[in-house]
């Protein structure tokens, strides 16, 4: 089976005027099924940039990016669409959770567009929340939750139609480091479970509990390192 | 999924539920606009047509003095041309006029008992109730005899019997009444015929125009002959009878204009359908305008409403909406705005065409081709107005939407 992830000479450019930023200066990495991926490395190093070229919430100037077997600059907008439906689950720094809308119906929300019947819905929904261990928190709304509960809630939201991939971009930047090592543990029991997690963080603590940690610097590559000694992960050399 | 679609729509306007109501007012406004119109319209053009019908059936109307350009006459009673003389010539001569009979009238006291009052004394010959289609409520209407002797014979219209005989339990018909200090015996009570030809015709009294020329200064000058056509096909046929009748009679020479005026009621209600026609059109134009208006107060509304919710965009585009799914969920959201003022608007107009009908003492004014007519059109401007916020709305980039600030 290939890769999950396949990423070749990615290459993003933001225009701003007659400026030209390159965010992305020819990265080449490979993510495989099951890995937990740290990618580091200071701000505006391009970290970011990529987590959204990966999440196909933006597309690259040029390059290849393959996942699961999709050429990602062959889709149309919508096949995008339901690429980040089925096959990705987000966590952002700041939640990005439907204020007004209650955690369950924030859970239900990837899979609505999914097309899942409503009854199916609701209990697949209560199951993730319960996962997260938010199942007392359900019929709250954002406002009414802390941001660790609120972070809980993404996650659910995240892994809720059963992603091949979840992304989380400094997922724990908004929060204490008790609640830091709460979503930390989250995470280390999902990728346990068989998720393939790649996340971004600047902090170090946070990046030691991956088994791998890819490090950015100016848009590229600086060094890709696998802490095979560590269980879970099979040695792998690209 | 597209009930799911229509229930955050709902909700996005129950949550900013006074400016749901603002916009949709425009909508509630411009569907009254459009059936309280047609109900306006459609109200004059009864009330004009039924008017205008008691003016009797196949009317010619003859004035004295020359047409204006208008069709109307100039000199109305100003110069009397027209006379006693010129009812029997059009009698004897017109075989397309079936009745003919003067009217002169004046304003006089009229006496019963302790009882009086000011009004209209009109003297006509025995075929007026035939022309004007007069039914008597109590006794008959004069006889050819008693037009030909002067006879002091009253009928009294409703009204002017009502004034002069209330609080009197007594048949009214055989007592004595006074015009200007003269007794005459009432003969007949008119029933009520209501405004027609812009007069009130039951607050008059009718007497032979014989008798009437006595009481005036005993000029045989007339202010008006009514002429019947014995079928509404040959009133133009009639009229221009009676035209080269009046011209003979009146020895005007080839060249010279009319001295008096004929009035046909066809054209009368043409003519004045027409006025009521620009008039509707003139109404219906200004409330598809005022719907146009809130329209566009609707198209507004939701492109605040996309910028406004450009993250929650973005969140929906991330976890994976496609693009017809936001969209439709704009698209709903004006649609639903629309209709509801569209309803809104229906209950209202509904109400309000139910009052203008009781003032305008005509029957039901709600069209349906009017509320259908609006809703439709609401439904039109809720797509109209909604797509291009819809799709500005679809069209935003993920990445960029999740961004905005
Ligand atoms: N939308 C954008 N428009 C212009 N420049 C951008 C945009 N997003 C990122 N950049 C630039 O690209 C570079 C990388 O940004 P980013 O990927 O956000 O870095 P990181 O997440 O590692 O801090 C930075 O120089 C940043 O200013
Ligand atoms: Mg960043």
């Amino acid at each position: 089976m290939s890769a999950l992830i396949e990423i070749r000479d990615l290459v993003r450019e933001y225009v701003i005027g007659d400026q030209t930023i390159r965010a992305l200066d020819g990265v080449n990495l490979t993510v495989e099924r099951g890995e937990f991926v740290a990618i580091m490395g200071p701000s505006g190093s391009g970290k970011s940039t990529a987590m959204n070229m990966i999440g196909c919430l933006d597309l690259p100037t040029s390059g290849q990016y393959v996942i699961d077997g999709f050429h990602v600059a062959s889709l149309s907008e919508d096949q995008l669409a339901d690429v980040r439906n089925r096959k990705i689950g987000f966590v952002f720094q700041n939640f990005n959770l439907l204020p007004k809308t209650t955690a369950l119906e924030n859970v239900e929300l990837p899979m609505m567009y999914a097309g899942v019947p409503a009854r199916e819905r609701r209990q697949r929904a209560m199951e993730a929340l319960e996962r997260v261990g938010l199942a007392n928190r359900m019929h709250n709304r954002p406002n009414e939750l802390s941001g660790g509960q609120q972070q809980r809630v993404s996650i659910a939201r995240a892994l809720v139609n059963n992603p091949v991939l979840i992304l989380a971009d400094e997922p724990t930047g908004a929060l204490d480091s008790h609640t830091t090592e709460e979503i930390l543990t989250l995470f280390e029991e999902l990728h346990a479970q068989g998720n393939t997690i790649v996340l971004v963080t600047h902090e170090d603590e946070v990046g030691e509990r991956a088994k791998r940690i890819i490090r950015f610097r100016d848009g590229k590559v600086e060094s890709d390192t696998k802490y095979p000694q560590l269980e879970g992960v099979p040695p792998h050399v690209d | 999924m597209w009930i799911e679609i229509l229930r955050v729509s709902w909700r996005s306007i129950r949550a900013n539920k006074m400016r749901s109501f603002l916009t949709m007012l425009g909508i509630i406004i411009g569907v009254m606009a459009v059936v309280l119109s047609s109900a306006i319209g459609m109200g004059a053009k009864d009330n004009i047509t039924s008017q205008v019908e008691g003016l009797g059936s196949n009317v010619l109307t003859v004035m004295p003095g020359a047409t204006s350009s208008g069709g109307i006459s100039q000199g109305f009673g100003s110069a009397s041309t027209l006379t006693t003389a010129d009812v029997t010539a059009i009698q004897q001569q017109d075989p397309d006029v079936k009745y003919v009979s003067p009217v002169v009238s004046h304003t006089a006291q009229v006496v019963y008992g302790a009882n009086n009052t000011n009004t209209a004394i009109e003297g006509t010959n025995e075929q007026y109730p035939e022309i004007k289609n007069v039914t008597m409520a109590q006794g008959r209407y004069f006889l050819q005899e008693e037009v030909n002797s002067a006879a002091n014979v009253a009928v009294l219209g409703s009204q002017v019997e009502q004034t002069l005989f209330a609080g009197e339990r007594v048949n009214p018909v055989g007592q004595t009444i006074e015009i200007q200090g003269i007794p005459f015996t009432v003969i007949g009570v008119a029933a009520s015929q209501g405004t027609s030809g812009f007069t009130n015709q039951d607050d008059a009294i009718a007497i032979p125009i014989t008798t009437e020329v006595n009481l005036m200064t005993g000029s045989d000058t007339v202010s008006q002959i009514l002429a019947s056509a014995t079928s509404s096909q040959v009133m133009n046929q009639a009229q221009l009878e009676i035209e080269s009748t009046l011209r003979v009679a009146h020895q005007l020479t080839p060249g010279t204009a009319d001295d008096f005026t004929i009035q046909n009621q066809a054209t009368l209600l043409s003519t004045l359908s027409g006025v009521t026609r620009v008039l509707t059109l003139l109404l219906d134009g200004i409330s598809a305008i005022s719907l146009l208006v809130g329209g566009i107060g609707i198209m507004n509304i939701m492109l605040v409403s996309v910028t406004e919710r450009t993250r929650e965009i973005g969140i929906r585009k991330a976890i994976g909406a496609r693009k017809s799914s936001i969209s439709t969920q704009f698209l709903l959201e004006s649609l639903t705005l629309s209709l509801a003022g569209a309803l809104i608007g229906l209950i209202f107009s509904g109400a309000g065409a139910m009052v203008a009908a009781r003032v305008m003492k005509t029957g039901s004014l709600l069209s349906v081709s009017a509320i259908v007519l609006s809703v439709v059109f609401s439904i039109a401007i809720g797509i109209v107005f909604g797509v291009y916020p819809a799709r500005k709305a679809a069209n935003l980039k993920p990445i960029d939407a999740l961004r905005f600030e």
